[in-house]
Formats: C-alpha cells, sequence, structure tokens
C-alpha cells in the first residue's frame, strides 16, 4: 500500500451508539471485521527496529503478527502473540496502548497510530471463536517441580501460563469464588466481556494448570505451609484494600467503594437481581463518583447503566490530570456523564441514614507534587453542596497483606507493598517471588502481566539451579 | 472440592445447625472465626461463625436462622447436598484469656457464635458466667451446651416461657449492680442486644468484647460493605474484627447500615416465596 492519504488514517472501529449503550451492559466497542484487520494491519511500515514492542510490557512480537495479519494468515498471527501472552483478547481491550505500543508507533509523525489494541483483540476474538482446534496444548515435557501460583489476576496468570509452559506443574489459588481477580470483579461487561476472561482462563487450565477458588492464602492455608509443598511461590494478589477519603458521614448508607460497588455489579451481577443474582446494589437518582482513574469512569459508566438518572464524576484536579485513559474519557462524556472538576468533598450528609448531599469546595492547582501532577489547594470559603442519592469512591487502593498473615519473614516496604529484589522479583523469602499491584501499587493490567512473565523467568532459573 | 452437607439438625422453628465437609477449614478455624458462604450460583456471599469444627472428619458446622433469601436457600438444602462456595476462615480469632472471670452474654442465634468462643474460654481455665436468651422457649438453642461450659448460667426469654421473663441484659444489669465482678463481658447477638450490653457494663467499667455482624460481600478487605466505626476510625469486620472494644463502638451506625438493603431483601424475599408456591404447586 502506498503512503497516500488513506494510509495515514485508521480504520475505524464500530461502536454501540450512545443510546443502545446506555441501557445495556453490551460491550462498545465492536471490534474489526477480518477485511478490516486486514486492512488496518497493511497500514503498518513493518520497521526494521520496531519501536512499539519496546512499548509493550510483555514483549510481544508486534510487527510479525501484524505482518500475519495483513495477509489473512490470523493462526499464526495467533501463535506468535501466545508466545508471550495468552490472553490478547483480554489485552486487546483494556490495555493502554496509547501509553505503550501505539504511544511508540512510528506512524503518529505523520498520521494515526497503527491500532494495535484493536488487532490484537481482533486475534483473540478470533481464536475464541475457533476454540476447538485452535486450543490444543502442545505435549510440554514435565519437569516435576510444584510452583504455587497466589492470585488468579493478570500477574498470576502470566506467570502461570509461562511457568505451565516450561513444564512446571502449577497450581493456582483463588480466593474469590470465581478466577480472574480484576478482569472479573473490576472490569465492567462493557469494557471486558466476562465470557471472554472465562474462555481465556480456560485455555489456562488446558495448558495443565490447576485452579484453587475459594481458598484465602494467609488464612485457609498460609504462605509457610505453601513453602513445604511447593518448589517455588509466585504472589500476585494485587492492590486490594479500598481507600477512603475520612471524612464525616463516609459510612452513611448509600455510600460505596469503587470495588465493592463494581463486585456487586460485576462479579455478583447484581443488574440480574432479584431475578438470577441475589446480590442486591442500590442505584438511583443522582449518583456522584469520586475520582479521575479508569475505574471511576468504569464506575460512573456503570451506574449510568444500572438506572441513574444523572451521573457526575467529582475529582479534585482538572481532566488533563485525571489518570483515566483519554478513550474512556470520551465515552464517558459522550454517554451524557457530568464531569465537575477541581472539587472536593469535605462531608456526606445524610436522611434517615441515607447519602443526600455532598459538601465540596472549590480547588486550585499549585506546584507539581512528587507525582509530577500539580497538586490541588482548597480554595477558602468556597463551600458549596452537590445533590447525591448513591456516592461511588474511586480514589485508589492500598495493599492488602491477608497474604503475608502467619509468615514473620516476608519483608514489606514503608508502603505496606511486598519488598522484592527489582533484578529478580524474588522477596526476602527464597524460592517466594512477587509481582504486579502488591508489588507496585495500583497499575495496569499488562504492567502486571509483565511482572508475572518476568517472575517466571526467575523462578525457571531459581528451580534449573536446584 | 464439594462443600458436601453431611448432617442436618433443626434446633428451632427456622433455626438450623448443618456440619459441612470442608477440610482446608476445619484444619484452620479458632474461636471467633467466620466463613463467607454462597448457597448457589446465583447466590450473594454471606458471613457465618464457625460453631463447631472437626479437623480429623474435616468438617465445620454452621447454625443459622432463615430470615432472608440467602438462610432459606441454604435450609432447603439437604444431607447429601452440596453448598456452591465456602470461604474461611476469615475474620480474626477472639483474643485468648486465661483465669478470669468472664461473663459471656448471648442472644437468638447468637447463641451458636457465642458457643465456641465459651467453650475455648472455659478450656482455658476461665470461669464462665453464661447468660443466654431468646423470644422464647422453642427458639432458646445451644441450652445444654453452654451450660456444659459455664460454671453459672442464667436463661431469659422474652415471653417468660422459658427461665426468667426478660432480656439477658436485665440479667447482666442485677449482677453488676450487686457487686459481681466480672474481668470481661462477651457479647454475641442482635446488635441492639450488644448495645444495651454495653451501656449496661459502661458504668461499672467492665472490658466489653462484641461481635459484629456486618453486612459483608467480600470478607477480606476488598470491598469495605462491613466498615463500621471504632473509638472514631472506620474499621472493617472482616479484617479488623469480628471482635471489637464494645465501648468504642458506633452501634447506631452498625445498625444503620444493617438496615440499607432492607427494601430489596424485602422484593427478594416476596419474589423468592412466590417461585417455591410456584414449584409445589407444579409438583403437587
Amino acid at each position: 500500500m502506498p503512503l497516500d492519504k488513506e494510509r495515514l488514517k485508521r480504520v475505524p472501529m464500530r461502536e454501540l451508539s450512545v443510546e443502545e449503550r446506555i441501557k445495556t451492559f453490551n460491550e462498545v466497542p465492536l471490534g474489526y471485521t477480518e477485511e478490516e484487520a486486514i486492512k488496518e494491519a497493511s497500514r503498518c511500515l513493518q520497521c526494521v527496529k520496531p519501536f512499539c514492542v519496546g512499548g509493550c510490557p510483555v514483549g510481544i512480537n508486534i510487527p510479525a503478527f501484524i505482518k500475519a495479519i495483513s495477509k489473512g494468515e490470523f493462526e499464526e498471527a495467533l501463535k506468535i502473540i501466545r508466545k508471550a501472552n495468552i490472553i490478547p483478547a483480554i489485552t486487546g481491550r483494556v490495555c493502554p496502548q496509547e501509553d505503550q505500543c501505539e504511544g511508540r508507533c512510528v506512524m503518529h509523525k505523520i498520521g494515526d497510530p497503527i491500532n494495535i489494541g484493536a488487532l490484537e483483540r481482533f486475534i483473540g476474538d478470533w481464536a475464541l471463536k475457533h476454540k476447538s482446534e485452535l486450543f490444543k496444548v502442545p505435549e510440554i515435557p514435565k519437569k516435576n517441580k510444584q510452583v504455587a501460583v497466589i492470585g488468579s489476576g493478570p500477574a498470576g496468570i502470566a506467570a502461570a501460563a509461562d511457568l505451565a509452559k516450561m513444564g512446571y506443574d502449577v497450581t493456582m489459588f483463588e480466593a474469590l469464588h470465581e478466577p480472574g481477580g480484576v478482569l472479573m470483579y473490576g472490569i465492567p461487561e462493557f469494557r471486558l466481556p466476562k465470557r471472554i476472561v472465562r474462555s481465556e482462563l480456560e485455555y489456562l487450565r488446558k495448558l495443565g494448570v490447576e485452579i484453587k477458588t475459594n481458598v484465602l492464602i494467609g488464612r485457609t492455608i498460609t504462605l509457610d505451609e505453601l513453602l513445604k509443598e511447593f518448589d517455588a511461590i509466585f504472589i500476585g494478589t494485587g492492590a486490594g484494600l479500598p481507600r477512603f477519603l475520612g471524612v464525616p458521614g463516609e459510612n452513611l448508607n448509600g455510600i460505596y467503594s469503587a470495588n465493592e460497588f463494581l463486585i456487586r455489579i460485576n462479579l455478583m451481577r447484581a443488574f440480574e437481581f432479584p431475578e438470577k443474582s441475589d446480590t442486591p446494589i442500590k442505584v438511583f437518582g443522582t449518583v456522584a463518583v469520586i475520582g479521575g482513574g479508569n475505574v471511576a469512569m468504569d464506575a460512573a459508566r456503570s451506574a449510568l447503566r444500572m438506572g441513574a438518572e444523572e451521573v457526575k464524576i467529582i475529582y479534585r484536579r482538572t481532566e488533563k490530570e485525571m489518570p483515566a485513559r483519554a478513550e474512556e474519557i470520551r465515552r464517558a462524556k459522550e454517554e451524557g456523564i457530568q464531569f465537575k472538576l477541581l472539587t472536593q468533598p469535605i462531608e456526606f450528609i445524610g436522611e434517615n441514614g441515607y447519602v443526600k448531599k455532598i459538601k465540596c469546595i472549590k480547588m486550585k492547582l499549585g506546584e507539581p507534587d512528587e507525582s509530577g501532577r500539580r497538586r490541588p489547594i482548597p480554595i477558602p470559603g468556597s463551600e458549596f453542596e452537590e445533590k447525591a442519592d448513591i456516592v461511588v469512591l474511586a480514589v485508589g487502593q492500598r495493599p492488602n497483606t491477608t497474604v503475608t498473615f502467619g509468615t514473620n519473614n516476608l519483608k514489606l516496604t514503608k508502603w505496606g507493598t511486598i519488598w522484592v529484589n527489582p533484578e529478580t522479583l524474588e522477596t526476602s523469602i527464597k524460592g517466594v517471588f512477587a509481582g504486579g499491584d502488591i508489588v507496585t501499587g495500583a497499575a495496569t493490567v499488562i504492567s502486571a502481566m509483565g511482572a508475572g512473565r518476568k517472575a517466571a523467568k526467575s523462578i525457571n532459573a531459581f528451580l534449573s539451579k536446584q | 472440592m464439594p462443600f458436601r452437607i453431611l448432617k442436618k439438625k433443626i434446633l428451632a422453628p427456622s433455626i438450623k445447625k448443618i456440619v459441612v465437609k470442608a477440610p482446608l477449614i476445619a484444619r484452620k478455624a479458632k474461636a471467633g472465626q467466620f466463613v463467607i458462604l454462597r448457597v448457589d450460583e446465583h447466590g450473594e456471599r454471606i458471613p457465618l461463625t464457625l460453631v463447631d469444627w472437626n479437623e480429623k472428619e474435616g468438617t465445620i458446622t454452621l447454625i443459622f436462622q432463615e430470615v432472608g433469601v440467602s438462610t432459606l436457600k441454604l435450609g432447603l438444602l439437604e444431607e447429601g447436598d452440596e453448598i456452591h462456595d465456602i470461604l474461611g476462615p476469615v475474620g480474626n480469632p477472639g483474643e485468648y484469656v486465661r483465669d478470669q472471670t468472664i461473663c459471656v452474654v448471648a442472644g437468638g442465634v447468637g447463641i451458636g457464635a457465642a458457643y465456641p468462643r465459651t467453650k475455648q474460654l472455659k478450656e482455658l481455665g476461665n470461669y464462665i458466667v453464661s447468660i443466654i436468651g431468646a423470644r422464647s422457649a422453642e427458639l432458646l438453642i445451644l441450652e445444654e451446651e453452654m451450660k456444659k461450659y459455664s460454671d453459672e448460667i442464667y436463661i431469659t426469654t422474652d415471653d417468660g416461657s422459658k427461665g426468667r421473663k426478660g432480656f439477658v441484659t436485665e440479667v447482666l444489669k442485677e449482677l453488676l449492680e450487686k457487686g459481681r465482678k466480672f474481668d470481661q463481658v462477651l457479647s454475641i447477638g442482635p446488635p441492639i442486644m450488644m448495645k444495651v450490653t454495653c451501656d449496661v457494663t459502661k458504668p461499672f467499667g467492665v472490658k466489653t468484647i462484641v461481635s459484629l455482624n456486618s453486612m459483608m460481600v467480600c470478607g477480606m478487605g476488598m470491598c469495605g460493605a462491613c466498615r463500621v466505626t471504632v473509638g472514631g476510625e472506620t474499621k472493617f469486620t472482616c479484617v479488623h474484627g469480628p471482635e471489637f472494644d464494645g465501648h468504642l463502638v458506633d452501634f447506631n451506625e452498625l445498625m444503620m447500615r444493617l438496615r440499607m438493603y432492607k427494601e430489596e431483601e424485602q422484593i427478594a424475599l416476596e419474589k423468592f416465596k412466590k417461585n417455591i408456591l410456584v414449584k409445589s404447586h407444579a409438583s403437587g
């Protein structure tokens, strides 16, 4: 294809119309057709030194799989991706590609970067459609060594897949009743359909990984007990303790942490209450979501679909400082979610035990803080009230240290995350490795997967020496 | 691993006891801890206190009162049936104390939760004074078991059909007023009973421990549904509790939060009852 005008523009992805979206939890971006995928893949310049690969935390050979798509060789493309990433249908949807592979694409200089995420998703979805033959797993020579993976979210999935492919016997422990971690309980259906998560986990099982649900390491079994039965352990338990603001009225009825709100909807399927789910949720009238990250966008857009009359996002800085992906902010706005910026809640006011109003204060931006973003400063005397029947707090997470219960040797950092050797991801206990949000604090799906892969390599090196 | 019900016993109208195969939980259970249970694939996650456990048999014992859809569904399961999911043990074990005089105040189905702590504290060498109560004689559970591990026992019923007519807290108040000294009061039961227990003991300066029954979802600190104000700070019942210093607990907030889904619970209950009727018509 010549470098004509058409080649500079992305093949657009079809999306569900706003009217259709806000009534259901159906996925918003509809994915490429085969023709669209081939056309988009043909835009790729096939750089000799591809920058995109350097932007991928798991190191997928991006130009190679795109080339395969451009030739219509989808199975070949799948094989290339699977070498580095076993869940392309998931990462193709939730990775912040604009900051990673696509952010480094040379096409940026002259036009639109290649839609790498959409192409990855296309292959992931194509594989799920052609399940039976493509999900066959090659015979893997067994190493007869046991590895435990704690947590079945992105970090654990990546580590378990690589270790199983290397020939280790992998047992994965999940505390909730269904595996998948944040992919299952956190990210909503309209961004990541749960059937896709279940299918991708099916491939993990086919690789020989045994998944045990309802086991909370630290309570049901301790780390020390696991060490007696396993040759190595990977901890990928994520960042699971919600932060609250610590302001008056925060425990009023109708105020949820984003985790609780999303768990009720995604994992417990409260949107099917009372017909097919026994878990209730309250969503009505005006819903206020506090925070500016992806979780805040997810909560706000979920609230809309649950039947809220109006949804507003309250954030203490400006849109520029919002940690959410630009794409998610755009979709939230399209759907009619209001943004109340430079605003900080200072008190929740209730009536008969239920929240009714939020007392807020106006903020202005000062000097940059340690995160590099300009620090919000309250403007004295600017207090005002916002109506809110339901409030969702999406103001971040802290590490959950339950995994350390019953063991004394696991060193933590001053932030409560697990200390690791940055080279190997080994913790202070020999043979125990950790990665993902439990080490870094809340980050992205793909960076956790990158850590899982890195840890798998270290575990292999560690066990090969024995 | 299936969580199979091995034994089922009706203790009182609407109060049932089940013994369930759960070897991993039985191996680790300690008095004061609980499980999170999900009856079937549509079920919500509900907390139930571990009443007893047998490591050798790999079983745990649970007691529950049928008050909502989840417990009604659980009550419909028979011996041989499986419970979809059980997570545990979760929550912190109760504090070990020795050689003290301890008053256990327990009411209703809360006696089931108080029993393992009473047994443990007795075995640790404490002198146990139990005050147990229920709405009526037929609703009083575990009387014999509590007697076995108590040095003294008082029984009350709201209607006077057994023991003394009145509330457990009235007996506690009288004992304290008569100058009876307790090193500790352990109160487990309906929130209002625990609140009144704390009101009674406060002027006497008696340390009072309560075991809270907050609404819960995850049971492992992820969601914060079970948050409660203790000493002016927000705590999670599942990871910081379930036992707290009762004099520091904001009971009004706890009771308010327990009422959060009252409306929804009613809707679900009516739908559930209607379905049961339809089913029994169809089979009858």
